[in-house]
């Protein structure tokens, strides 16, 4: 394969390598960057001995690479309260991780089974599940959050809830059109003559059938989740003070954007890293899993 | 015939709604069959013919329960199962198994051969114990001329022919009474069409199996059945053995029918293999 004469099928090759190489590169590098948040995400914080509540005034507004009266260097600068700011990006984006990971389980999994119910069943079921979700889309997130958070109180599971309660919707007409598309194939009916019964059809037959696309989607919306988990911390209605966030580091930023440029921008670098790798990430799976493409 | 028929068809009636394009209101039906009535012994082939849109499909669906009858009834081995529920519908399946014209849509494409072909025992886990399936598979595999070692490749994998021998063996696996084939070898080319032809010949002679074999290629019907029926619009317009339909067709359709039917090279008048029965010269 590698070794391929020059003919006229040699352009062709020479394409489908590129092209391959193309997807991996764009498989390889989202998830690198995505793992290398995750891993820092996770010890950072623990290795700063990062708290979100130590205030050192003596050490506030430091720019990026300033040596702390400690002898640490800070290679983000510090903040409006003199906490490192490499560590609290880390930690905040250690939140937005985890809220991102359970609201994609949650909503994915609600999503799913009443997507794949309401195309499955069809009729009535489908009908009111279907106009659930369009009730459920055009109310805005954010205000449900506000809601959400006045009655419920900030909080990390909170967030969680509003998330899921906006993102269903997506998951749920995934599975829907997925499960339209193929339960009248001929081997879901032959699954149905063997006798087979809906359970083992909904689970067995139709859903195998209908996750590449929602992995698909999982993935494009990871960014979307973090992105509207900053949005929400931002506004204040997210997590609670006292939990870093990137949202709210980047809020806190914004009163200081012409003296301490870095409080805000460098977590804003960082979401928009993480959002478009998840982006890209989203994009090569859906090629790698394109049938037309797999022979590449 | 005396004994009790294996399936018995009568005054069959099957129509398709029409829904209103918002409301979804019932506002016409499309008749799809209209009076169909025949019967099937064990161990008998009854071809069903006709052109594209006669019914013939809804025929068979109907009879394996994938469409619901509005009229009529279809007993099996003398139990009326036009109204079955749930149970005795899986029941059913047991002694009635289809198999699909399309070798490639019929296949569960993420599934192995042996995967697919355990799948009947999923539902029905008294067949075989849970330990003996894979060789059973195997040995099912065999018997319709698989090589047993591609027990774990997947259906794209194979050729159209095999295919189609992947879901004669799934049919089989349930030990079916009868087997309705629906077009099986439609989408095969002659030579392959050939082989599992023969090949559900020996199946039945070997488990004394029933088919109700739909084609609308005359040949194939006229190789196989021990009686055809000719369906119309959704209604039956002659039945008969293949010889006497094909000698001596009396409906008009049929003659229509069976002068469609391409001649290889009408200039040899009179040759053997040409079709009996008036031809008629445009």
């Amino acid at each position: 394969m590698t070794t391929a004469p020059t003919t006229s099928a040699a352009p062709a090759m020479t394409k489908a390598r590129r092209s391959r190489w193309g997807v991996h590169t764009r498989t390889l590098v989202p998830c690198a960057i995505i793992a290398l948040i995750a891993v820092g995400a996770i010890f950072v914080p623990v290795l700063y001995g990062y708290d979100p509540l130590r205030v050192d005034l003596a050490d506030r507004l430091k720019p990026p690479g300033s040596v702390l009266p400690n002898g640490s260097i800070a290679v983000f600068g510090t903040d409006q309260i003199g906490s490192d700011l490499f560590a609290q990006m880390m930690a905040g984006a250690r939140v937005s991780l985890i809220i991102g990971a359970a609201t994609l389980a949650i909503a994915g999994v609600i999503g799913v089974l009443i997507g794949m119910l309401a195309g499955y069943y069809g009729g009535w079921l489908d009908t009111v599940l279907m106009r659930v979700a369009d009730i459920q889309l055009a109310f805005p997130a954010i205000l449900l959050a506000v809601l959400l958070a006045a009655v419920l109180g900030q909080g990390v599971l909170n967030v969680i809830i509003v998330l899921s309660i906006s993102n269903w919707v997506v998951f749920a007409r995934i599975a829907r059109s997925q499960v339209l598309a193929l339960k009248d194939r001929e081997y879901v009916e032959a699954a149905r003559t063997l006798g087979l019964g809906n359970f083992h059809i909904i689970f067995r037959t139709l859903l195998p059938g209908s996750l590449p696309p929602i992995l698909v989607v999982g993935t494009v919306e990871l960014g979307h989740v973090v992105l509207a988990e900053a949005a929400l911390s931002f506004l204040g209605v997210g997590v609670p003070m006292g939990t870093a966030s990137l949202g709210s580091t980047i809020a806190n930023g914004v009163q200081y954007l012409s003296t301490a440029w870095w409080i805000s921008t460098l977590p804003g670098v960082l979401l928009l890293l993480l959002v478009l790798a998840t982006g890209v990430l989203g994009d090569a799976v859906r090629d790698r899993l394109d049938p037309r493409l797999r022979s590449l | 015939m005396t004994e009790v028929s294996l399936l018995k068809v009568q005054n069959l009636r099957v129509s398709y709604p029409i829904h209103s394009s918002i409301l979804q209101r019932r506002i016409g039906e499309n008749m799809a069959v209209k009076d169909v009535n025949f019967t099937i012994s064990a161990g008998q082939t009854v071809g069903l013919v006709g052109e594209s849109g006669s019914g013939k499909s809804t025929v068979a669906r109907t009879i394996i329960g994938l469409e619901k009858a509005d009229g009529g009834r279809i007993e099996f081995e003398g139990r009326d199962i036009t109204q079955s529920t749930r149970t005795e519908l899986k029941a059913l399946r047991r002694d009635m198994q289809m198999v699909f014209q399309d070798p490639f849509a019929s296949l569960n494409p993420r599934l192995s051969v042996q995967e697919i072909i355990v799948e009947p025992w999923l539902a029905h886990p008294d067949v075989v114990p849970k330990n003996r399936r894979a060789s059973e598979a195997k040995a099912l595999m065999d018997r319709v001329g698989l090589n047993p070692d591609y027990a774990s490749r997947f259906p794209h994998q194979f050729s159209g022919g095999q295919r189609q021998r992947i879901g004669i063996a799934r049919a089989l696996a349930l030990q079916p009474k009868l087997i309705i084939c629906d077009e099986a070898v439609s989408a095969l080319d002659v030579s392959v069409q050939a082989q599992v032809l023969n090949l559900l010949d020996d199946l039945k002679q070997e488990f004394n199996l029933a088919y109700l074999f739909i084609s609308h290629d005359l040949s194939v019907i006229e190789h196989i059945c021990d009686r055809v029926l000719v369906l119309n619009g959704g209604v039956v317009v002659e039945e008969g053995t293949p010889r006497e339909l094909f000698e001596n067709p009396q409906d008009d359709y049929t003659k229509r029918l069976f002068a469609a039917v391409p001649v290889i090279r009408p200039w040899l008048n009179g040759a053997s293999s040409k079709p009996a029965g008036t031809i008629p010269r445009y």
